[in-house]
């Protein structure tokens, strides 16, 4: 199969690249490390361009996106946005995204961006249930037509704003404005994945060199978007669940938040229930107190050997200089400072629960 | 982008160099491999006093992104481990043939450097 490449593909050189969600994106441009610091404590940019981008207009789609999101869509205004779970009857996630009701001036009412690999698929999904509840609305996977750019950091304001004549200033976590960027016409969202102040820049793809060119900052890759993602306990898609290999619940991933139970929407009765009854295990951090670094898929058993999960992801943090992970355990130790072990090449290695976000942010 | 590679080292396929003095070898990973690699985190090293066969895996280096093994490239007896890396791993990356060594071995027999690369025929493996 052929990878798909990001419209920036030509721009960024020297990077090294790899196949995520079928798409060949860059990993790291400097090392990993450089490019997460240059993040924490000042300003980087990223192509996300591989992140689905699915418009849905017309009558009927905010019914359309309220029923196949978890949460409650109708609380968005013109210019809003918010995180959600797209979850199957049985409440299990099958993706999460943020949906944005565009500003006013679109033409488009809403937009989600699903996961990379995931935008033929969700499209797909909205289509279908389109035509099964006979609703009224148009919907339009876009992601080949629009870039999306990251920039991340404590100096992002600062290093936009130069090239914006938008008040960011006034733009509030999860509000989305359109106006030009560096001569372009975009949109630009206070969103983003790595817990910093920052922006999410969606543009045409044929302009998108522009943007990416005027903020002059560290490039960063894939890598550096995991390890900070991670250190905020925020979930990856296809490690922290997946619908077959991975099947978890909104309230077993610990984004219950996202389910507006008071909503009509695919899953509902399930979580309802579950919501009710409580989930046997759930999603906690863990800080690795020996040396190693936990990885996706090893064991987590309790002081005396017995099993209780497994990591979903860890890494080395840079920032905190100490390895943690992610993963599922019986309920009972999502409190923080439970002793367990991580199982590293067949030995048992000393850690303990952990609150996320790793860090204070 | 050019590696460094010296003359005076033997190579493995698998990206670790030997150098010897007079039967004792000092043993580490390539500059290409800590590239690959990216930022080294952690890693995993043999005792003192184990006995090493050529070929066989002696411990792990692990990356922000990635695990790998590390090979012995010739068969001998631990005499020293670079314990200076349990804190600094790092020092793989920033000086991979000279502070970034992982461990000496007392050769048990020097006609195994035979089988391994020299730097010109290493240099063409990772060009």
């Amino acid at each position: 199969m052929t990878l798909r490449r990001p419209p920036l593909a030509g721009v960024y050189e020297g990077a090294s690249l790899t196949d995520f969600g079928g798409w060949e994106m860059p990993v790291e441009f400097d090392s990993i490390r450089a490019e997460h610091t240059a993040v924490r404590e000042a300003v980087g940019k990223f192509d996300v361009s591989h992140m689905g981008q699915v418009t849905v207009s017309g009558p009927d789609a905010l019914e359309l996106t309220q029923r196949l999101t978890t949460n409650d869509v109708a609380e968005l205004a013109p210019g809003d946005a918010q995180y959600a779970g797209i979850t199957d009857e049985d409440g299990r996630l099958i993706d999460d995204t943020v949906v944005y009701r565009l500003p006013a001036v679109s033409d488009d009412d809403y937009l989600f961006v699903p996961n990379a690999g995931h935008d033929g698929e969700m499209t797909e999904r909205w289509a279908s249930h389109l035509d099964r509840w006979g609703l009224a609305a148009t919907v339009t996977n876009r992601t080949e037509e629009y870039a999306m750019i990251a920039v991340q950091g404590p100096d992002a304001e600062t290093l936009l704003g130069a090239e914006t004549a938008l008040a960011l200033g006034s733009l509030g976590r999860f509000e989305v404005a359109s106006g030009a960027v560096a001569g372009v016409d975009a949109l630009v969202a206070r969103t983003g994945y790595t817990g910093e102040a920052g922006f999410e820049i969606l543009c045409p793809a044929a302009d998108a060199a522009a943007v990416w060119t005027a903020l002059d900052c560290q490039p960063c890759g894939l890598g550096a978007r995991d390890t900070l993602r991670l250190e905020m306990g925020f979930l990856l898609s296809g490690e922290e669940f997946h619908h077959r290999d991975e099947p978890r619940t909104p309230y077993e991933a610990d984004i219950g938040w996202t389910v507006a139970l008071d909503t009509e929407f695919v899953g509902r009765d399930a979580l309802a229930a579950q919501a009710r009854d409580g989930v046997d295990e759930r999603l906690v951090g863990l800080e690795l107190l020996d040396r190693g670094v936990p990885r996706h898929g090893y064991a987590v058993t309790d002081t005396e050997g017995e099993a209780l999960g497994h990591v979903t992801s860890g890494t080395m943090s840079p920032t905190l200089g100490v390895p943690i992970a992610l993963a599922y355990l019986p309920t009972e130790y999502a409190e923080p400072e439970r002793s367990v072990e991580v199982v590293i090449r067949g030995e048992p290695k000393e850690a303990r629960t952990r609150a996320t976000p790793f860090i204070d942010r | 982008m050019s590696f460094d590679v010296p003359d005076d080292c033997h190579y493995l396929a698998s990206h670790e160099w030997v150098r010897t003095d007079d039967g004792a070898a000092r043993v580490g990973i390539s500059d290409f491999a800590q590239d690959e690699l990216g930022d080294v985190v952690f890693v995993e090293l043999p005792d003192e006093g184990d006995e090493l066969t050529a070929g066989e895996e002696f411990g792990v280096v692990e990356s922000i992104k990635a695990v790998s093994d590390i090979y012995a490239p010739v068969s001998g007896t631990v005499t020293a481990v670079n314990d200076v890396l349990f804190d600094r791993p790092e020092l793989v990356n920033e000086d991979p043939f000279g502070e970034g060594w992982m461990l000496e071995l007392d050769l048990a027999d020097e006609s195994g450097l035979d089988e391994l690369l020299d730097a010109d025929a290493y240099r063409d493996q990772i060009e």
